[in-house]
């Protein structure tokens, strides 16, 4: 696991898919960005903190994060949650009973792991569970895969959820972020 | 061990939700946010007399307090007020810590203990007869954390919240009456209304 995720990120016009992720979060005034930590986030993580155009920090539970969020995006700040895949099979409850009944943009950055050669064969199964979840309760998502893709994706999305204040994920591919590198 | 049904002794005085929360309700002149949690509180926040400044969750049990939250980071100059029944927060202790971490001193977390789920039949929560709500807070960070010996205390309590400098967390013991109103059940509506009624949005 020694490996740098951003070694083995595609590079491509002179940015890596954190700072697409960084830029686009800021041109569109996303300055709330609670998370609970993965391995492939951290370099996103990291610069997250640096700025301070945000405010940024740790939560207990994905749960309590998309809570801050929607209180958030109701007191006028807009913010966007940062999660792996089993972070987001804790989710159904709230999304159900208070993102989408309540018409709140959630904008959530989901690092996909179980998939791509995922050694886990817990992670495998969760992360099966997402995109069902997310069909069932009709939730635009988009899974990002192309450098030359992500910013568009990122910055269409979030103008689409904040203007139809609908709730997107965005789901991090390995193919994208280079995903999780372990050495066994 | 200790096998009371509202947990460790305290000595602190078995009062009413509806009461209290009428009490607090008479004590808002700066349009603060009430955030009511799921069930019980909720209702009897409404019946204290609908306020657009009053948010009132239909679902997520355990998110009073991170929604509360997120409001008070989005308003730093607003008060903000939540309230929790004791099991909803043990379904989200983890709130505690991070609201202890970040210190917004301008929430204000009311913890209604009763020691019983009570809108589905009054079972005793997993809790009831050993945990102290107080003692979790504070060992969470939330130093400022105290339970209410009675109406008067509450009160104080109440209004010191509203200037401290960091966030307050105020346990009451609360008897097993139910809650005196019925919320209205449309969330989008709930959700639009509140935030009118902060000034985010401005009616149609």
């Amino acid at each position: 696991m020694a490996a740098a995720e951003g070694q083995t990120s595609p590079q491509a016009s002179g940015k890596n898919w954190h700072e697409v992720v960084l830029q686009t979060l800021k041109r569109n005034d996303i300055r709330l960005v609670p998370y609970v930590p993965d391995r492939v986030l951290t370099t996103l993580i990291k610069s997250i903190h640096a700025d301070p155009f945000f405010t940024t920090f740790p939560t207990a539970r994905e749960e309590e994060a998309v809570g801050i969020i929607s209180g958030a995006w109701m007191g006028g700040m807009r913010g966007a949650v940062l999660m792996q895949t089993s972070g987001f099979a804790t989710l159904a409850n709230v999304l159900a009973s208070l993102v989408v009944p309540s018409q709140i943009p959630l904008i959530m950055f989901v690092s996909e792991r179980g998939t791509l050669g995922e050694f886990n064969y817990g992670q495998t199964l969760v992360c099966r569970t997402m995109r069902p979840v997310l069909d069932s309760l009709a939730m635009e998502h988009h899974t990002c895969t192309r450098l030359d893709e992500f910013e568009f994706i990122v910055d269409r999305s979030i103008k689409q959820a904040i203007t139809t204040q609908a709730p997107v994920a965005l789901i991090l591919s390995p193919l994208l972020t280079g995903g999780k590198v372990f050495d066994k | 061990m200790n096998t009371a049904t509202n947990g460790p002794a305290r000595n602190t005085k078995v009062m009413n939700r509806f009461d209290l929360t009428s009490r607090l309700v008479a004590k808002l002149k700066n349009e603060e946010a009430v955030i009511g949690g799921i069930g019980n509180t909720n209702f009897d926040l409404w019946a204290a007399g609908h306020r657009p400044q009053n948010f009132y969750m239909l679902g997520s049990m355990g998110l009073a307090f991170p929604i509360a939250l997120g409001v008070a980071l989005a308003q730093p100059k607003r008060h903000v007020f939540a309230l929790e029944g004791d099991g909803s927060l043990l379904m989200q202790l983890g709130c505690l810590s991070t609201i202890a971490t970040l210190k917004p001193n301008n929430l204000t977390m009311i913890v209604m203990d009763n020691g019983i789920y009570q809108i589905t039949g009054a079972q005793p929560t997993p809790a009831a007869a050993v945990a102290d709500i107080i003692a979790i807070a504070i060992g969470c960070g939330l130093s400022n954390s105290a339970w209410a010996a009675d109406e008067e205390d509450f009160e104080r309590l109440v209004d010191q919240s509203m200037t401290a400098s960091e966030p307050v967390l105020i346990g009451v013991r609360i008897d097993d009456k139910p809650g005196v109103g019925v919320t209205r059940r449309d969330p989008v509506q709930i959700r639009e209304r509140f935030m009118h009624g902060i000034g985010v949005r401005e009616p149609l």
